[in-house]
């Protein structure tokens, strides 16, 4: 898992390379109308980053035995995870330019949908493990899946630090 | 069996800890206990056990005779350019035609066969070199080789239809966007090596994975044979590397059917990109390919040369060393494409720092065969081969690293001939090196040493020939990627040569394949240990059982089967019919990951079908993409996924291991 995620972690250096080697190059503004408003990303990324804090209090609420409040949390990190996917979708909507208008608007629409393709991936997961542990064929000792379900879930948490710094933060350093 | 035996007073593992709970230690293996682990490991009967099969050793030699089988469409193709360049302004190939075969040609050798052959020869290998008794996750490295077959598949069927690759197999853009190719070819490429790329990824996590946990007690990684060194340096690598070229085709799909601009200048993309990222992943890439088989010499040549390696510590140094410059120097492929001096300087300097630990490595080689005392065997000479041809491909590459020579000789027949010395020379001679070697270890069976020596002579006969006179061609100015040449240019005479050359080189490569077959039908017996090696595979039958070791060992040493000659008799031996006895199941020791102390006792996944179904599921998803159907590639990532939790379901049996201690 571990080296699943080096590779994926990887994949996110060599995209934010791209943005980077693209914006280098760029004859005129890169980035169209200014940065990026935060009024939206900035509360996704606060809904991810407690999804992070609730997932760490399911696995260790599992591991203290208490299979409820373990439950609980899970549930509670999707419910903070599909808040994030939603806000991403409804910031997709409102941009005024197209996946295909410019090479910006190409690496902006691939990097943050990649990451919003791991998201939904570990939501997928975080559900089958909520499915399993309800059903109780994950219990509480069972502590693997629950481990390498909570590791994918915080490194595509982080992750989402580098892509916000990427898209949001560093046009506003120029 | 759950009682708790001392290990040996006398044998000391590198900081001495406890047995692990509940792990008996035998020093006489009862009979009894042998054939339950012979009906724990062994398959399922029938097509199931065929297919679901997840032992190392068969996966390995499927890798490698798949490989071979590459290497023969490869070989071809290469047959094929070589006819249509024996003589000026020849029209057996139209330029199309031969397009599409120089792209697969490259593509198929170093992607379908260079490294899937030394993943098979480390699949193999390492469990039985480590002291184990499979890979950390065996499922996972069936699935590795399911997707490689499929990928290759979905990259070949594109052949017959006319719609292969035709870019190279670096396929530069822009002549790879729409614009200039329109047509699937470049869609096949594209998503075929992301396709591929998933095979190597989970195939190299599985390597780094079994290298830190399923080392024998005792041997720590100052002990481990230097391939093992060779396939971790190249596995982490591949790690790192891969997602750069996924991404670059991922994007490339997008420009070509979606009008984004990556890469195309009017949009702001930029073409150079391109290059940058297929670079950054294809530099190390080509130590990925030559590490493992210098790896190979480093452990199949000392034994031959009847002493140990010299300089076992530098030459794992410069493994590694190797591939951390080797991350560092990729824009020297691109010194022709106009980008600042001072990054061609600074690039140029780096490129030549990789002579350092390449030639501490080729020392090491001298020096092993000048101190000991060589037997002339076919590997012998197969491995000694690998020197020279090392030393003139390493020669031309420092040539090239000069940026005044780069710019006379980049796309000239000088690159062709240096990369095939270096690409040949340092893996096919190490893999056919190899194969004479470790084949009595896989079959049982002694490979026919007279033929032998005719397959070296003709193969290091032919390849010379054929090679040697290209840096000629490339310094007369005959570029690459041309279907023909006039009559007035002179290249006429040197082409047919290499021509010959080519052919001489096949037919050495029909005869080894045939001397394969004709040992594997009535090769003399082998026995367990037939050259005498000093590593653990020669330490159990040929072929090995399938539980590898009837109990694990326990290593002192880094040469297990020399100590006798090697150690003084006060010193720590191994102890290799003495050791861990695992036979409540399908169960294997894992080890800590840097001194290799005794820490759990792992449950192993038996034979599975979901690998091969995870593979297969795979081609609806890109095969939709390919033919832009949304439905159809999402009904087979909705397939994958549904065997993906079927793969992770918990299982009663496989949940025994995160009791003792759980990795990730």
């Amino acid at each position: 898992m571990l080296c699943l995620i080096a590779t994926e972690g990887i994949l996110f250096v060599y995209l934010i390379f791209s943005y980077g080697y693209l914006a280098s190059q760029s004859r005129g503004p890169f980035v169209p109308d200014g940065a990026p408003s935060l009024d939206i990303a900035l509360p996704a990324t606060i809904a991810l980053l407690v999804s992070s804090a609730t997932a760490e209090w399911s696995k260790r609420s599992a591991r203290s035995g208490n299979l409820a409040r373990s439950q609980l949390a899970l549930a509670c990190t999707i419910v903070l995870g599909a808040i994030f996917v939603v806000m991403s979708g409804i910031e997709w909507a409102h941009k005024p330019f197209a996946f295909t208008d410019t090479a910006y608007s190409s690496i902006y629409f691939l990097l943050t949908g990649t990451h919003l393709t791991h998201v939904l991936v570990g939501l997928l997961a975080l559900g089958v493990l909520l499915a399993l542990s309800l059903g109780g064929r994950v219990k509480a000792g069972h502590d693997q899946h629950r481990t390498l379900v909570t590791l994918y879930w915080h490194f595509v948490d982080a992750i989402w630090l580098f892509v916000f710094a990427t898209i949001y933060l560093s046009p506003r350093l120029t | 069996m759950s009682t708790t035996l001392d290990r040996p007073a006398d044998w000391k593992a590198p900081q001495d800890a406890g047995p692990v709970d509940g792990a008996p230690l035998a020093s006489v293996i009862p009979a009894e206990a042998e054939r339950r682990l012979a009906e724990a490991w062994e398959d399922s009967p029938g097509l199931r056990g065929w297919f679901g099969t997840v032992d190392h050793k068969k996966i390995g030699i499927r890798y490698i005779i798949t490989a071979f089988v590459f290497l023969t469409i490869g070989g071809v193709e290469a047959l094929v350019m070589r006819l249509q360049l024996a003589q000026p302004n020849n029209n057996l190939l139209n330029p199309e035609q031969y397009n599409q075969l120089f792209s697969m040609h490259g593509v198929t050798m170093i992607f379908l066969y260079a490294l899937p052959i030394l993943s098979g020869f480390s699949n193999y290998l390492w469990p039985l070199m480590l002291g184990s008794r499979d890979m950390a996750y065996p499922r996972l490295n069936a699935l590795s080789f399911w997707l490689y077959v499929v990928s290759g598949i979905f990259l070949y069927v594109s052949f017959p239809l006319g719609a292969a690759p035709n870019d190279g197999w670096f396929n530069y853009v822009p002549n790879g966007s729409a614009e200039y190719d329109p047509g699937p070819n470049i869609d096949v490429y594209c998503l075929g090596m992301i396709f591929l790329g998933i095979s190597t990824a989970v195939g190299s996590a599985n390597f780094v994975v079994t290298l830190l946990r399923m080392r024998a007690p005792g041997m720590s990684l100052n002990r481990v044979p230097i391939i093992i060194w060779g396939t971790l340096t190249a596995s982490a690598a591949n790690l790192l590397a891969i997602p750069a070229v996924s991404l670059a085709c991922l994007m490339l799909w997008f420009d070509r059917n979606f009008g984004t601009h990556f890469y195309d200048i009017g949009g702001g993309g930029q073409p150079l990109l391109w290059q940058h990222l297929f670079w950054m992943f294809g530099h190390p890439w080509v130590y990925a390919v030559v590490l493992p088989a210098m790896g190979m010499v480093s452990d199949g040549l000392p034994v031959h040369c009847r002493r140990p390696l010299v300089g076992y510590t530098l030459v794992a140094m410069a493994t590694v060393t190797t591939m951390v410059v080797g991350f560092g120097v990729w824009l020297h492929h691109m010194f022709a494409t106009g980008l600042p001096s001072l990054a061609l300087s600074f690039f140029s300097a780096a490129s030549f720092v990789i002579a350092i630990p390449s030639a501490i490595s080729v020392f090491a080689w001298i020096a092993t065969i000048w101190t000991g005392r060589a037997r002339l065997t076919v590997p012998f000479l197969f491995f000694t081969s690998v020197i020279l041809l090392f030393v003139i491909g390493g020669v031309s590459g420092v040539m090239t690293a000069s940026l005044a020579l780069d710019w006379q000789l980049t796309d000239t027949y000088f690159i062709v001939a240096h990369l095939h010395y270096v690409l040949i020379g340092i893996n096919l001679f190490a893999v056919v090196g190899a194969v004479y070697h470790w084949f009595p270890k896989m079959t049982g069976r002694m490979m026919n040493e007279r033929l032998g020596y005719w397959v070296f002579g003709l193969m290091f006969g032919g390849f010379n020939v054929a090679f040697l006179p290209m840096h000629l061609l490339g310094l007369e100015g005959m570029p690459r990627r041309v279907y023909t040449y006039g009559a007035d240019m002179g290249f006429g005479t040197t082409n047919l040569v290499v021509t010959v050359g080519a052919i001489t080189f096949a037919g050495g490569i029909g005869l080894f394949f045939l001397s394969i077959l004709l040992a594997r039908l009535s090769g003399r017996p082998a026995g367990p240990n037939p050259w005498d090696g000093p590593s653990l595979e020669w330490s159990i039958p040929s072929p090995p059982p399938a539980y590898n070791f009837a109990v694990i060992p326990l290593i002192a040493s880094r040469h297990p089967l020399w100590e006798d000659r090697l150690l003084a008799e006060d010193q720590p031996h191994s102890r290799l019919a003495e050791g861990y006895l695992l036979d409540e199941g399908k169960e294997t020791l894992g080890v800590t990951p840097l001194d290799a102390e005794p820490d759990v006792i792992l449950k192993m996944p038996g034979d599975s079908i979901l690998p091969v179904l995870l593979s297969v599921s795979l081609l609806p998803l890109f095969g939709g993409m390919l033919l832009l159907k949304p439905w159809f590639a999402a009904a087979g990532a909705a397939a994958a996924f549904a065997i993906l939790i079927a793969w992770f379901w918990p299982h009663p049996v496989l949940q025994r291991e995160e009791q003792a201690r759980m990795y990730v």
